[in-house]
């Protein structure tokens, strides 16, 4: 293991205000630190369009929309609802959760914990960000320009079903306007962004990492990026496909998804979900490797299990490419495919137990030590299972049948996501940002984000279980009286975590003001993997001599 | 590099511009397609705006065009400066390889869509759709579906298909000779390679396409429909032109190594850019195999009134 390189190169840093530094760069924690503010930039405005989301669904009636100054009638406030919520979903992930923990923390920490001085395509690992806000501009665009007749953007769900995503009519059953095809090429460009990076992280993990890296001996935020890509380079060109499809059926009038013609629109969600399943182990992957790290680091011990960890992720990938159709139970594909989709699905709840129990048994009998990465750490664990039990509950076919498109399925996927993959992404966060940053921040701010946070999130999804069973249905801008009392409760949770997004933002103002200098490792000996060994921040350019791994080093 | 401590193979490269003028480039273009195809409303006589103006479509490829150029220009003169050590050019074939899984599964999509077709056609005879009358609804029981004319895939096809195979053999041919030194033999089997390539695009663009018996999509006159396309001609068009688009850009590649070689850039040893060239055009090859067998033959044996 080497130790901190004494001379840091502090010298060949270029300036922080120097925008060639930025527009130019081929420095992997560059690039990761501009995934980072975009992603952080991305996170608020997605965050005020579920703002927007909430204040209407507070009361029922629509109240809230009819007000804003730019909605003259109750056609365009239902459709601005829809749209809102469309563009909330699609920003949060692929501009907020995907940028944050493959392009932030991934291009940061892969390359230092493998000790490797950079990735494998500097060059290419630019445009894969610099293809984001190309992507998030497109995505805007669309959020603006005529999207349904003279309603702006488009109002069919992230999801992009056809016939809604189509052109074949006028008025609010159809999107005849720019804002799909923006969006479709939003789409396009934002997958083209993630294959590339994708390739460039397979690429460096399996090519440079440092004497003695063996796969075995690599940290499981490592192996667990090392999977994200490859679910990303198999089933984005996919998800190409599909959009390209739509594409053609919008402007060149082919028929892949009007029966009219023969086509099927059943198909396009075959093809989106064969994509979107995977895309969902994506979001939670990255998440699930950083948790391993600080599960470890504060339990001073090796995480329990660490084949069977590594080895689950890589179960988890596989068969997220054979579930898609859960998605789709009530399409009518017929018993026997359900049947089989059913099975496949419970099948992914054995390695995430895998996963979830070899937390737990790290923390077992370790020598716990609850910092601010840890509670964020515990509290994904905890808000994970209840995303994941209720997994188990929607893939019964029989079940999801009464439950498809009800606020349950919100709450599930807002719980593996919103409580599951964000907390990860503040865990992933608090950990690193002195490494990063080279600057420690105010512990109680920190704790009282987590605090305000975890208890504001609760009380926005957990009633929304209620919700749902109750059969209130999602992408409503309205609902009946008799709902309003769990939603008006929901809204408060909002107002909670808005608060600690504030906290949050204030935490890092302050750090940034106070700069306490961090060190090379502020975690003690728990925090065992290469990043710890250098400098914080790391040299511009590190590993000018690579480090040796020796076999008795822990993960 | 410029730093005299580095004590490793791996590829530190400079900044460069390209990354950001190819994402200026892609919003351009991206831009410009959808007002191209779609236009923004009520803007139709603004010049950038307008439906079926292309000057930000043109500008945007005209920025990616420079940036490719750019680019690649760039990685040359880095290979030929001694940057890509054994370690690094381990790194470029993997890229190459995972490039090409990532366009094996985009062509995964559309097979898909094909195959749904082919297999499960008769559930249509099952639709009701309104503006299908029972004899048509009734002939989705068969495959390919009514009112395509496949094409005979014994012919133009067939042709097409050792066309493809035998600029397999010559790009190997080119391969083998470089290894042995032969620039001469190298010269000329790549030169074949791309003569037989531009000869497949010029029979599928220019000889076949144009004969098609069926319609990629309906066609309009104003807001009345003239011509009745179905999925068939949708799937076909699309699966066999994005091959023939990956035929052309293999082509270029390969041509662009042709002129490598006679500038005397690749070595028996070092030319990984004639080997990603070179896999490239077989995974071409493989995907038009596939195209050949289950789009243009399976469909032809079943044809109704054959």
């Amino acid at each position: 293991m080497t130790h901190a390189h004494a001379d840091d190169h502090g010298a060949h840093r270029p300036s922080l205000w120097n925008p060639a530094r930025w527009l130019f760069s081929t420095n992997h924690k560059d690039i990761g630190t501009m995934y980072l503010v975009f992603a952080i930039i991305a996170g608020l405005v997605g965050g005020t369009l579920s703002g927007i989301i909430r204040a209407e669904l507070a009361h029922p009636g629509i109240t809230f929309i009819t007000q804003l100054p730019w909605i003259h009638d109750v056609d365009a406030a239902k459709h601005f609802y829809d749209a809102t919520v469309t563009y909330h979903g699609l920003i949060m992930i692929f501009f907020m959760v995907m940028p944050a923990m493959i392009g932030g923390f991934g291009n940061w920490f892969v390359p230092l914990m493998i000790g490797a001085p950079d990735m494998a395509f500097p060059r290419m690992n630019n445009i894969s960000f610099w293809l984001l806000p190309v992507s998030f501009t497109l995505a805007m665009i669309s959020f603006i320009v005529p999207g349904a007749g003279e309603h702006a953007g488009f109002g069919g769900g992230w999801t992009l079903y056809p016939p809604l995503s189509t052109n074949w009519g006028a008025g609010t059953a159809y999107h005849d306007g720019p804002a799909m095809d923006f969006l479709i090429l939003s789409l396009h460009i934002a997958g083209a962004s993630s294959i590339l990076g994708a390739i460039n992280f397979i690429t460096t993990i399996f090519n440079m990492r440092a004497p003695g890296m063996t796969m075995h001996r690599m940290p499981l935020f490592v192996w667990s990026v090392l999977v994200t890509a490859w679910l990303l380079v198999l089933s984005l060109p996919v998800l190409a496909g599909a959009l390209t499809m739509l594409l053609t059926d919008r402007n060149f009038h082919t028929n892949f998804f009007n029966p009219a013609g023969g086509g099927d629109p059943v198909m396009y969600q075959h093809l989106f979900w064969f994509f979107g399943h995977p895309e969902v182990y994506i979001l939670i992957l990255p998440g699930f490797g950083m948790i391993s790290q600080i599960v470890s680091t504060f339990s001073r011990k090796p995480v329990f299990g660490y084949l069977g960890m590594a080895y689950a992720m890589v179960a988890i990938g596989f068969i997220g490419f054979l579930v898609w159709a859960h998605h789709m139970y009530t399409v009518g594909m017929g018993l026997d495919l359900e049947a089989y989709f059913i099975a496949a699905t419970m099948v992914i709840a054995v390695p995430t137990g895998i996963k979830i129990f070899s937390w737990i048994a790290t923390m077992w009998g370790g020598s716990l030590d609850f910092k601010v990465p840890m509670l964020w750490a515990i509290g994904f664990i905890f808000l994970f299972t209840v995303g994941g039990v209720t997994g188990v509950v929607l893939a019964n076919s029989g079940i999801d049948t009464s439950l498809h498109d009800t606020y349950y399925v919100v709450a599930h996927f807002h719980y593996v996501l919103s409580l599951g993959a964000v907390f990860a992404i503040f865990a992933g966060f608090y950990y690193w940002i002195p490494k990063m940053s080279g600057y420690r921040y105010n512990g109680f701010l920190a704790g009282l984000h987590f605090w305000v946070m975890f208890v504001g999130v609760n009380i926005i999804f957990f009633p929304q279980h209620f919700l749902g069973l109750q059969g209130m249905p999602r992408r409503y801008v309205d609902y009946p009286a008799p709902f309003e009392h769990w939603n008006y409760i929901s809204t408060v949770g909002y107002m909670i975590t808005a608060v600690g997004v504030l906290i949050f933002l204030v935490t890092l103002v302050e750090m940034f003001i106070v700069r306490r200098k961090a060190g090379a490792n502020p975690w003690g000996e728990g925090a065992t993997t290469l990043e710890w060994t250098l400098s914080s921040p790391p040299p511009f350019h590190q590993f000018n001599e690579l480090p040796v791994i020796k076999p008795e080093t822990h993960h | 590099m410029a730093h005299g401590d580095v004590k490793h193979d791996y590829h530190l490269v400079n900044p460069s511009p390209w990354p950001v003028t190819g994402s200026i480039g892609a919003l351009f273009l991206t831009v410009g397609a959808v007002i191209m195809m779609h236009g923004i409303p009520h803007e139709d006589d603004n010049f950038f705006l307008g439906k079926g103006h292309w000057p930000l479509f043109l500008i945007g490829a005209v920025i990616l065009v420079f940036t490719c150029i750019g680019w690649w220009l760039d990685v040359i003169k880095e290979s030929r400066a001694g940057d890509h050590t054994p370690v690094v050019d381990i790194g470029l074939r993997y890229g190459m390889i995972l490039f090409i899984a990532s366009e094996v599964m985009f062509f995964v999509a559309w097979f898909w869509m094909f195959f749904e077709l082919a297999i499960y056609h008769y559930h249509r005879a099952d639709w009701v759709v309104p503006t299908w009358d029972a004899a048509q609804t009734a002939a989705w029981a068969h495959w390919p579906p009514p009112h395509v004319e496949t094409f005979d895939p014994f012919h133009l096809p067939l042709m097409n298909t050792l066309i493809l195979l035998l600029s397999g053999t010559t790009v190997t041919w080119a391969h083998h000779a470089l290894q042995q030194n032969d620039r001469r033999g190298a010269a000329f089997g790549l030169l074949l390679t791309v003569l037989l390539g531009m000869t497949f695009t010029y029979i599928q663009f220019g000889v076949e396409y144009p004969e098609a018996g069926f319609a990629f999509g309906n066609v309009f006159s104003g807001a009345h429909q003239v011509t009745t396309a179905n999925v068939y001609g949708a799937s076909f068009f699309m699966a066999t032109g994005f091959h023939g688009a990956h035929v052309i850009i293999g082509t270029i590649f390969l041509a662009v190594c042709l002129l490598r070689l006679l500038a005397g850039q690749f070595t028996p040893t070092k030319h990984f850019g004639l080997e990603a060239a070179a896999w490239y055009w077989h995974f071409v090859d493989v995907v038009w195999l596939f195209l050949f067998t289950f789009v243009y033959v399976t469909p032809y044996l079943t044809m109704q009134g054959h």
